[in-house]
């Protein structure tokens, strides 16, 4: 079925985490019949197991939907899902390049948080006319007027309009779809220029190949044509274009300009169909390609490897097929001298470093070790060149050093006033240097610091949460590099250098923190045969010390009857449990010892 | 190659507390029964003999509660039916409480010349919590008239880590075997099985903790030495040439053949044991398979329990090739951790060594 282009509407929902922009878009899909009540689970959209566990939106999905309005006229609504959190403005913002709109959803007792802006901010720059929503007024707490109050102070937005509802009761919802109808402009098509097409998604079939996901800004698409990457200059022949519904894929003759859909055409390789660029036709092709989505760069680096050596190529290919449909991801080849063959991955924050992780274990069903996470630091030599580190491994010689530099962000924490002097004393701890404080509210308050990066990507954000009881909210982005005091802090086992354990370090911190290491290791590591003396030093100077004591006793004193059966059933097992372990020289270091050292914050 | 023969008793007059082995009371008439079964069982076997036996052991279980009458009945038949060299080492295991001036004398007329016995410890409380019925003076007193009957082969058991062991009560017990003058001695390391009486009651008993037990293994090894009784074996002490042949057997990856229920065998190249079934015994069960044996790995494994250790020489004489240099290098890495000594192609571990021997044999297997 095909409306008239100007009864298209293409549109994402965009909101703080946990304000409810899932269970709203779930509503959204019921009022409109897309999803028969018995196929309903919650969260539809969210249909990584991952992201139903966490409550949290990762890829951007796409569904289209048919709503008959009060005009009574049937409009086709593209709805656009996109991620929440901070480490995924990438794809919300290729989200945003597709749609002329965008449902800003604000949770009626807590009122704006820091991803609310980040976000509005987002669709402001892509020039969205932007829906406000006020979701949750359900809830005991809620406080539609203020928290309507908030958004026209803060964002300027009118909201005498804006739908006051419980995407979680259905109250109200279906003004939600009337706003879209009547405030989101149809989109600008010409069905007859040179087909411009971007590529905001794409998901790998066993049996299709890639499947993309298109925006079709102008020009017409269907099946038997070929088609052109701009980018790669790869050239496919159609086999399919369609929809997405909620439920399945709806083939369809020709998707025309202002529609959103899907293009298989039997490609075979991930490289071919990049997220973010445009598809034209081989027939008349344009001359120009759109504008591609702000490049991000990964700003939080990691070793990879495979706790079994044998998995390297898995883990390669696992990499590859995550990277499809996630172009933040990077990965390149490395080795380590205790770790083996690996990848340096880089990622754009410690959530998606956390998320590439678990879908790599989980889906991918590999067993991993992981180093400690590090950004790219600026080390100015002494002859006047400048070498990006992003891998402790390849910290150039003390000596060598004229100075170096880190990357620093402008943080936003957004907070009760009651936790304004617990905020204070994390940052200040985390070598923030105060900007400002404002408030947006009485009782919501922006305080702005500037932070280094590396003091934000372990722990910062656990913590924020754990001291303001999950009130406050955080985002950052970067600011730029200033010149710092790093060290090099080396772990050495049994007196051996364990390359994948080395980070690099405020020199302020670096004693604190190598004292915390050295006793998490002692704690994590099991005892061995022999005393394993944990050093930590910079350089040649060892700056703390622990020692993990010898076991003394393991052995079974009496055979049975000559059951020698039962001591090699023993040593089998103790041979299994081996490969839990990394083997570093002599010494046995169980996986988790990788992530102790991650995580170093008590808590509280 | 001579191999061993191990013939196991099943019966207790009364289980210890500790003791997991496969045994139970029994009537006369199943212990008649028993010796039946054993004499066929042996009769059956000797059709698959090749190599004579240089030892047989009866092990249990208590062999001295079977009867001094039966134990030659069976070691009749084993004359019988089986190759058995000229000087064969024959041991007998007895309870100091069921041995009896009668049974001596029947045991050395049907040619035992070897009597191991359960002596655990001198301490009385230490023999309560074990529930050990008999007395250091019925230990004493089996002896002297082992001795008489000119058994002098003679060897008893030693536990550590009971609870409430302490050095000064070892010291006791090992006094006491000092005394006795027995050539041999096995002190083991007391492990609590599970489904043991002792197993049920263990968190309120005061064990030495891991370095008290440790500390009381090298003294127990250090006076044993001391004594002229040198360790051959993990847990095995003796006066030179006074061995057990026939655990040797077993250490040194060689061929023996256990005969009766919950007895393993390595015989003819392959792994196999009785089940733990009396009756099944009786009706003449075949035994069941477990796996081929004999393998690089489970002869290292067996030899480096040894104080002789593994040589390179024995290795290859084995399986014709020298051992791999993975597994001297690996030694290597060992060796200043004080937990084995390398010299001359052998590889041999401490006493520290011992304690940390599923590690330590462990990490030298899986070089191979």
């Amino acid at each position: 079925m095909s409306v008239p282009k100007e009864n298209i509407r293409n549109f994402s929902i965009i909101a703080h985490i946990d304000h409810g922009k899932s269970t709203l878009a779930d509503r959204l899909l019921e009022l409109t019949d897309s999803v028969a009540k018995r196929d309903m689970t919650a969260q539809l959209l969210d249909d990584m197991e991952l992201e139903r566990e966490r409550g949290i939106t990762i890829k951007a999905h796409a569904v289209k939907l048919d709503y008959t309005a009060k005009d009574g006229k049937t409009y086709e609504l593209n709805l656009i899902d996109t991620p929440g959190h901070v480490d995924f403005n990438y794809e919300v913002s290729r989200s945003l390049a597709a749609c002329e709109g965008a449902v800003l959803v604000v949770d009626a007792s807590q009122g704006i948080e820091a991803q609310t802006l980040a976000n509005t901010y987002l669709a402001l720059d892509h020039n969205l006319e932007l829906v406000p929503v006020i979701n949750k007024i359900d809830l005991p707490a809620a406080d539609p007027d203020r928290v309507a109050a908030e958004v026209e102070d803060v964002i300027g937005l009118d909201c005498s309009m804006a739908p006051r509802v419980s995407a979680k009761t259905g109250e109200n919802v279906e003004q939600v779809l009337e706003r879209i109808v009547e405030d989101i402009p149809a989109p600008v098509a010409n069905d007859d220029a040179p087909l411009r097409a971007l590529i905001f998604d794409s998901i790998y079939d066993n049996y299709k190949g890639v499947i993309v996901y298109v925006r079709v800004m102008e020009g017409t698409l269907k099946a038997g044509e070929t088609m052109r990457m701009m980018a790669t200059g790869a050239e496919f022949t159609v086999v399919e274009v369609g929809y997405m519904r909620a439920t399945s894929m709806e083939p369809c003759d020709m998707l025309t300009a202002g529609e959103v859909g899907y293009i298989t055409a039997s490609i075979k390789t991930v490289r071919d169909a990049k997220v973010g660029d445009t598809v034209t036709k081989v027939q008349r092709p344009a001359s120009e390609p759109l504008p591609g989505y702000r490049k991000v760069n990964p700003m939080v680096f990691c070793g990879i490897y495979p706790a079994d050596g044998a998995d390297y190529e898995a883990l390669r290919d696992a990499l590859e097929k995550l990277q499809l449909n996630d172009a933040s991801l990077s990965y390149e080849p490395e080795t380590s001298g205790a770790l083996g063959f690996g990848f340096r991955c880089g990622f754009l924050g410690l959530l998606h470093l956390e998320i590439i992780q678990e879908r790599l274990e989980r889906e991918y069903l590999l067993d991993l070790v992981t180093t400690v996470p590090s950004v790219i630091y600026k080390i100015h030599l002494r002859d006047g060149s400048v070498v990006e580190v992003d891998n402790p491994t390849h910290y150039p010689d003390p000596a060598d050093i004229d100075y170096a530099e880190e990357p620093v962000t402008n943080a936003h924490i957004y907070s009760p006033p009651d936790y304004v002097g617990a905020i204070m004393d994390l940052c200040q701890d985390r070598r923030g240097v105060f900007k400002d404080m404002t408030y947006l509210s009485k009782d919501r308050v922006d305080i702005h610091y500037e932070l280094p990066l590396n003091e934000i990507i372990y722990d910062f954000f656990d913590v924020l949460k754990s001291r303001t009881r999950g009130y406050a909210s955080f985002d950052y982005e970067i600011s730029g590099y200033q010149r710092s005091n790093l060290q090099k802090l080396d772990v050495l086992l049994n007196g051996d250098m364990i390359d994948a354990l080395s980070f690099i370090i405020h020199s302020d911190k670096a004693m604190a923190r190598a004292r915390r290491i050295a006793e998490r290791l002692k704690e994590t590591i099991p005892r061995q045969m022999f005393e394993i003396p944990i050093q930590i030093a910079i350089g040649s100077k060892v700056i703390a010390r622990e020692t993990v004591r010898a076991m003394r006793k393991d052995v079974l004193a009496k055979c049975y009857g000559g059951d020698i059966t039962r001591k090699k059933k023993l040593l089998e097992k103790q041979k299994e449990g081996k490969k839990r372990m990394r083997q570093f020289g002599t010494v046995e270091v169980p996986q988790e010892a990788f992530m102790a050292v991650l995580k170093l914050e008590d808590n509280g | 190659m001579s191999a061993g023969l191990y013939i196991h008793i099943p019966f207790c007059a009364r289980k210890c507390d500790y003791c997991d082995f496969y045994s139970f009371a029994p009537t006369n008439e199943q212990m008649d029964a028993y010796c039946a079964a054993l004499c066929r069982s042996v009769v059956d076997w000797s059709g698959d003999v090749t190599e004579p036996f240089d030892t047989v052991y009866f092990g249990g279980g208590t062999p001295s509660l079977f009867g001094g009458g039966r134990i030659a009945a069976v070691l009749n038949a084993v004359r019988r039916a089986l190759p058995l060299t000229d000087g064969a080492q024959i041991t007998v295991e007895c309870n100091p409480s069921s041995v009896d001036e009668a049974l001596v004398r029947s045991l050395a007329a049907s040619g035992v010349n070897r009597v191991s016995m359960g002596l655990q410890s001198a301490v009385a409380a230490e023999r309560l919590v074990l529930g050990r019925q008999s007395h250091p003076r019925q230990v004493t007193q089996a002896l002297d008239w082992f001795r008489r009957a000119g058994i002098d082969d003679l060897s008893l058991d030693l536990m550590l880590g009971l609870p409430g062991q302490t050095p000064q009560t070892l010291g006791e017990s090992l006094r006491f075997i000092e005394q006795s003058g027995v050539p041999h001695v096995s002190a083991y390391l007391l492990k609590v099985e599970e489904n043991t009486p002792l197993f049920a009651k263990k968190d309120t008993l005061p064990f030495p903790d891991e370095d008290g037990v440790c500390d009381l293994y090298l003294q127990a090894a250090e006076a044993l030495e001391g004594m002229g009784l040198r360790q051959y074996e993990v847990s095995n002490f003796a006066r030179p040439g006074f061995e057990s042949r026939h655990n040797l057997h077993y250490w040194r990856d060689e061929p023996y053949l256990g005969i009766g229920p919950a007895a393993h065998s390595f015989f003819g190249g392959r792994r196999f044991f009785y089940p733990r079934d009396f009756g099944a015994f009786l009706r003449g069960d075949t035994p069941v398979d477990d796996g081929e044996g004999g393998d690089e790995s489970e002869f290292c494994m067996l030899r480096l329990r040894l104080t002789e250790g593994l040589s390179d020489d024995a290795f290859f004489n084995r399986f014709g090739k020298y051992l791999p240099q993975t597994v001297f290098d690996a030694a290597a890495r060992l060796a200043p951790h004080g937990l084995l000594t390398v010299q001359d192609g052998t590889i041999a571990l401490t006493k520290q060594g011992f304690l940390l021997s599923n590690r330590v044999i462990g990490t030298l297997t899986d070089s191979l």
